[in-house]
């Protein structure tokens, strides 16, 4: 059946070894029925973004462990808006100290997941800011 | 609301903006009605780029073979596209898109475009919508499409159809004598890389190969696949392997073999848009619970399939 399809891109920006956690992110996301691109390792941000370019998604998942996330977010989120792809929705996990989250949020993560946070919780946010996204702003 | 247009994206591709090559792939997958639009400004221009298939089963190297490969063509001052499919899961509808770990090399460089496809139920190896995307990016302008099938076992054999040059992949240990006999995946090669030749065994995977071709015969003027010993993780082998593939295209062109694939391919396209408009207009002609009436009776053996299936296309509607 024709459908408009959730395409989610998950990565791992920086430097750092551990991707268990966007691995159970990717899995439960695709078991809500999404298609995830999974990256893998040591992404530039700059990668992170031609892939979500040339594989047209409606989100980025990024998984940051190594304490590196107010360089990296932020980085992603100037990238997507010189590409034009402001509309991306961004989230994030990994660790990242609370007193972090709103500036996060002030520059565009839509979302932060810490550690221990329910997969179920991620898959209802994205789905939930999706489709939201789309019935204000269709892809057609 | 639209943001864009059919023609604004056909432009789009055109003109080089990946966004809008990225954007109307997605029409084509999800079946988007706009997308047949952009797809005949698009149909004029395709046609020019050499489509290669890469398929065989998981874990040979599939990717990290066309990793290396994209590299040879870019040396070469090709540009390449790639269509890379994983399986959709048929339980949940989702996928895990994974090609894209073994590609990372290829990050940054504007001659190359890497999609990745989800098969979305269909099972010959490729999703259905994979030869109208891989029209987009001969559309485009890429000059060499590479398409690599989901791990594919025995019977994945959709590639042979929509590449002009389709690459099996074998590794040592995957199989014995045996398997190298059987129907299949190994009938549709037209160069066959032996993968990961640095490990024990590759020579007999290489010898039961040959004689599997042995076998098979080989006229005089006809090609006979030629078998290429790689280490993709580190390239070795790789140029050849690109040098065979290019052999066997000017080989397709030279014999007429090409313009005889192109019109088969066109004729088989054909056919299943024809029988997928045909059921689609007979469904739409049905009496409203038409059809449900059919399948409760064949279900409750009232009534044998066949005789349904004859009765609503000939007596459907009215």
């Amino acid at each position: 059946m024709p459908e408009e399809k959730i395409r989610i891109l998950i990565a791992k920006p920086g430097l750092d070894g551990h991707d268990r956690g966007a691995k159970v992110i990717a899995r439960a996301l695709r078991d809500a029925g999404m298609e995830v691109i999974y990256t893998g390792l040591r992404q530039t941000p700059e990668m992170i973004v031609e892939a979500a370019l040339q594989e047209d998604v409606d989100a980025i998942g990024l998984s940051v462990l190594s304490g590196a996330h107010m360089t990296l977010f932020p980085r992603v989120i100037q990238l997507l808006k010189e590409k034009g792809l402001e509309d991306v929705l961004v989230f994030g996990g990994g660790i990242i100290p609370d007193q972090d989250v709103p500036e996060l949020k002030r520059l565009g993560v839509r979302g932060i997941f810490g550690p221990g946070t329910s997969t179920d919780v991620i898959v209802e946010f994205v789905r939930e800011e999706i489709r939201r996204h789309r019935a204000g702003e269709p892809r057609q | 609301m639209s943001r864009f247009s059919p023609q604004q994206l056909a432009q789009g591709v055109l003109a080089g903006d990946s966004r809008a090559l990225a954007r109307l792939i997605s029409w084509v997958e999800d079946e988007v009605p706009l997308a047949r639009a952009a797809l005949a400004i698009l149909y004029p221009r395709t046609g020019r780029a050499h489509l290669v298939g890469i398929t065989g089963a998981p874990g040979t190297g599939k990717s990290t073979l066309v990793n290396e490969m994209a590299k040879v063509y870019r040396r070469r001052n090709l540009t390449v596209g790639i269509v890379a499919v994983d399986p959709t899961s048929p339980f949940s509808g989702g996928a895990i898109l994974g090609d894209r770990v073994r590609m990372r090399e290829l990050a940054g460089d504007p001659g190359i475009f890497i999609r990745s496809m989800a098969t979305r139920g269909s099972l010959g190896g490729l999703a259905r919508a994979t030869s109208d995307v891989v029209k987009v990016l001969d559309a485009a302008g890429y000059d060499r499409i590479l398409i690599e099938t989901v791990g594919a076992g025995q019977a994945e054999v959709d590639i042979a159809k929509t590449a002009h040059t389709t690459i099996v992949v074998e590794a040592p240990g995957f199989g014995d004598d045996i398997q190298a006999i059987k129907a299949g995946i190994l009938e549709i090669a037209d160069v066959f890389a032996v993968n990961k030749a640095d490990r024990e065994g590759a020579d007999s995977t290489v010898t039961a190969l040959e004689m599997m071709l042995d076998l098979n015969g080989t006229e005089p003027g006809q090609w006979r696949p030629p078998i290429v010993k790689t280490v993709a993780i580190r390239g070795d082998g790789v140029a050849e392997l690109v040098d065979r593939v290019e052999e066997h295209y000017e080989h397709l062109r030279q014999s007429g073999l090409l313009a005889r694939k192109e019109a088969e391919r066109v004729r088989d396209e054909l056919v299943a848009l024809v029988q997928h408009e045909l059921t689609e207009a007979l469904l739409a002609s049905l009496r409203p619970g038409e059809l449900d009436e059919w399948v409760r009776r064949v279900a409750s053996r009232e009534a044998d399939p066949y005789a349904a299936a004859w009765n609503l296309v000939h007596r459907g509607g009215r």
